[in-house]
């Protein structure tokens, strides 16, 4: 098969067949982890640019263990510490860069869209890190590939995912993906932060977190971002741990073979329960190690090297 | 000077007349309607198998001076409503500084006479610097040259200070013009909520922030019995509810723009800032529904919300690009597109353009008759023109229209007696 993108800025823009082959390449490509020397040359010589205009820990080092993997260049620029605090626009950071020789741009910003506009004006490939509310396509497809090499499948699953729906990219990347390759999706949490009628992107809602649990094959906990509100969405955060936190009780309402997932970073005690930490349904650490795999594979595909 | 156009359609609603026959004009005024009229003395302008008009009013405009001339000025904005076929604009007062005092009432004028293309009326604030905190002096400002008073782009929040403006405007005889939006259910929001904010992941405008306020106003013109007019209408349920004041017999009027009943929110998919606009473009039923809103006359006016940004704002981010698009001169063919779908007669297009404008803000135009000043409006209905940045002449080119072919545009532009435009010879 032939990979037709040029830039990977959203889920929405793939289609079941484009995923499947990246989960594939990924699955392929994960075997050089395991290698007493993780290192191939398939990127050398190509520059690979991280745009952190928010702060990030798992996937600015993921995507740097990735590039690095391969050989590609990095160069690692934080918006903090550059010319941005002296009021650089985007447009000129990222022009600027590309005339040092940038191939591949990975964007991480508040702003929903910056790597679409990026990818129209710079010319290069570009990969959006997670972007405002809107998306983050390498975390689904990290949560894709996971959930595929535990269960097998992903058609006919039933997905919960819990928290705040409304304001996650992770969420409406994840919908998209699961939907896409023929799983169900519940969304649970506070009402006020569930999708309105108009937006739930084809995931069911539901009021009470029960149904979303009740004979889930993955229950997916959100991180409650305590800093991406201005007003408060629910009255405490006790409330919210005694109400929406997941904790052995209300994951046995799961299957029993269930996944047990996050994002990161977890606040334990909120969104999970501390009594969860060390449970063999989690599969938290996996999704981090097949991070680095499905964006070392979205890099090849990108950058046009074999794997 | 003397022009005589010649073997024109005429349409004017205001006498109920749509015939061809020459107009005649002389020292700024309409001098003769009839056949056949003679042309001694007197440029003669042929005008078979165009319509002529009414000079076109675009109610609300937004032309940048003072204060952002890099985006607009008066001279250029001037420019651009002439060669969209309008003779005269009323001017939203968000300029650096608000027009909240005579003295920028004062300027804003003695720009236009500079510009002398056409009319301006400038609109002036409610409140002091647009803060919604206390009234501006509304007869200063009408002495000086304001025609209505608006508080446009930031509503006045608390419905108690827009009752007092209101009454207030009732001692000056000013219109008020109401932007209605509830800005705490509207605040961070970029695009319409549904498809457009769940797709591109944005925070939503809904459709009720805007039924909500436009409610308030209705109510408020039902205490005061003011007439209040509502700004660009861009929902089903502020057309309903518009209906339904009108229905009661208040005096309520409306305008719509022409994006709202040509685009839906499917244009900003793929971060198009040029069709990020506030109120933000809606869903199909919402279009749909200010269409028939305009054939109903339940929608009094059509009015393009002109409002230039340059790259700087508008080539970024999409969460950083300004509000706002270019529309003065797509009006016409977008207006002639519903005279063509069958959804309004060609007469009620010129009563949405020129007639409506005039009655309710009260100032000269919207007809040809005998005696009247001499603003009237020549188009050709089928002349097709391609929209581009070159064939724009306003400062600004943000417009969702670049690279569609337009169907109708202006011919001669005549103010008070005097060719401004002519196709062609800008």
């Amino acid at each position: 098969m032939e990979f037709r993108h040029h830039h990977i800025l959203d889920i929405s823009a793939l289609t079941p067949e484009d995923i499947s082959y990246i989960l594939e390449t990924a699955a392929n490509l994960k075997e050089i982890l395991t290698r007493p020397i993780p290192k191939v040359p398939t990127l050398r010589g190509k520059l690979v640019a991280h745009l952190f205009f928010e702060p990030s820990t798992r996937t600015r080092l993921s995507f740097e263990r990735a590039a690095k993997i391969l050989s590609a260049d990095v160069f690692n620029f934080t918006a903090r510490m550059s010319s941005v605090e002296k009021g650089e626009t985007l447009l000129d950071t990222v022009l600027n860069l590309k005339a040092m020789g940038v191939d591949l741009f990975v964007i991480r910003h508040s702003m929903a869209g910056a790597p679409h506009f990026i990818a129209q004006v710079a010319g290069t490939r570009v990969i959006n890190a997670g972007d405002g509310f809107h998306a983050h396509p390498t975390q689904a497809l990290l949560d894709l590939l996971t959930v595929k090499e535990k269960k097998g499948t992903l058609a006919g699953l039933k997905v919960a995912i819990i928290g705040d729906i409304r304001h996650s990219r992770v969420a409406h990347s994840g919908i998209c993906g699961f939907k896409k390759m023929g799983a169900e999706v519940y969304v649970s949490g506070p009402a006020t932060m569930l999708p309105s009628a108009r937006e739930t992107l084809g995931a069911k809602v539901c009021y009470r977190l029960e149904e979303a649990l009740q004979g889930a094959d993955v229950v997916m906990a959100l991180r409650v971002q305590k800093e991406r509100h201005g007003k408060d969405l629910f009255p405490s955060l006790r409330e919210y741990a005694r109400q929406f936190g997941i904790n052995a009780e209300r994951l046995a309402l799961a299957k029993p073979d269930c996944l047990l997932m996050h994002p990161g970073p977890v606040n334990w005690g909120v969104e999970l329960h501390p009594e969860l930490e060390n449970d063999p349904r989690s599969v938290i650490l996996e999704q981090v190690t097949n991070g680095v795999a499905v964006r070392m594979a979205l890099l090849v595909l990108l950058l046009g090297g074999t794997a | 000077m003397k022009i005589l156009l010649k073997g024109g359609l005429v349409i004017d609603p205001s006498q109920g007349l749509e015939a061809a026959l020459d107009l005649l004009i002389e020292e700024g005024r309409i001098k003769a309607l009839g056949k056949d009229l003679p042309g001694e003395g007197a440029r003669i302008l042929s005008c078979h198998g165009l319509i002529v008009a009414p000079g076109f009013i675009d109610m609300h405009v937004h032309f940048r001076e003072p204060g952002e001339e890099w985006k607009e000025t008066i001279a250029t904005g001037s420019l651009a409503a002439v060669a969209g076929g309008f003779t005269a604009v009323a001017c939203m007062p968000n300029t650096r500084p608000p027009n909240d005092n005579a003295e920028v009432t004062r300027y804003i004028l003695k720009k236009a006479k500079e510009a002398n293309l056409c009319h301006v009326y400038p609109v002036a604030c409610i409140t002091k610097g647009q803060k919604g905190e206390s009234l501006t002096e509304f007869g200063d400002l009408k002495e000086a040259g304001a025609v209505a008073v608006s508080d446009d782009g930031r509503p006045v929040p608390e419905a108690a200070l827009m009752r007092l403006a209101l009454e207030y405007a009732k001692n000056f005889d000013l219109p008020v013009i109401s932007h209605a939006e509830d800005l705490s259910l509207a605040r961070g929001g970029h695009v319409n909520e549904g498809l457009a904010s769940a797709k591109l992941g944005l925070r939503g405008i809904p459709v009720e922030g805007e039924a909500i306020a436009i409610f308030r106003e209705i109510m408020l013109a039902e205490l005061t019995r003011t007439p209040v007019h509502i700004a660009h209408v861009s929902s089903k349920l502020g057309v309903e509810l518009i209906r339904w004041a009108k229905e009661k017999g208040l005096p309520v009027t409306a305008e719509t723009a022409p994006h709202y009943f040509t685009l839906t929110e499917e244009a900003t998919l793929g971060y198009h800032t040029n069709a990020k606009v506030n109120p933000p473009l809606r869903s199909e039923a919402d279009r749909q529904a200010v269409e028939e809103a305009i054939a109903e006359g339940v929608i009094d006016v059509i009015a393009t919300d002109h409002a230039p940004h340059s790259p700087l704002e508008k080539f970024c981010e999409f969460e950083r690009a300004a509000f706002g698009l270019v529309g003065l001169e797509t009006a016409l063919p977008l207006g002639l597109n519903l005279v063509r779908r069958g959804v309004i007669s060609l007469s009620r297009l010129v009563e949405l353009f020129s007639c409506a404008p005039a009655r309710i803000l009260k100032v000269p135009g919207g007809t040809l008759k005998e005696g009247a000043r001499a603003d009237v409006t020549v188009f050709d209905r089928e002349a097709t023109w391609l929209v581009s940045e070159e064939t724009l002449h306003s400062k600004s080119k943000n417009s969702p229209f670049l690279g569609w072919e337009m169907r109708g545009q202006a011919v001669y532009t005549i103010v008070a007696g005097r060719l401004v435009y002519q196709r062609g010879k800008a």
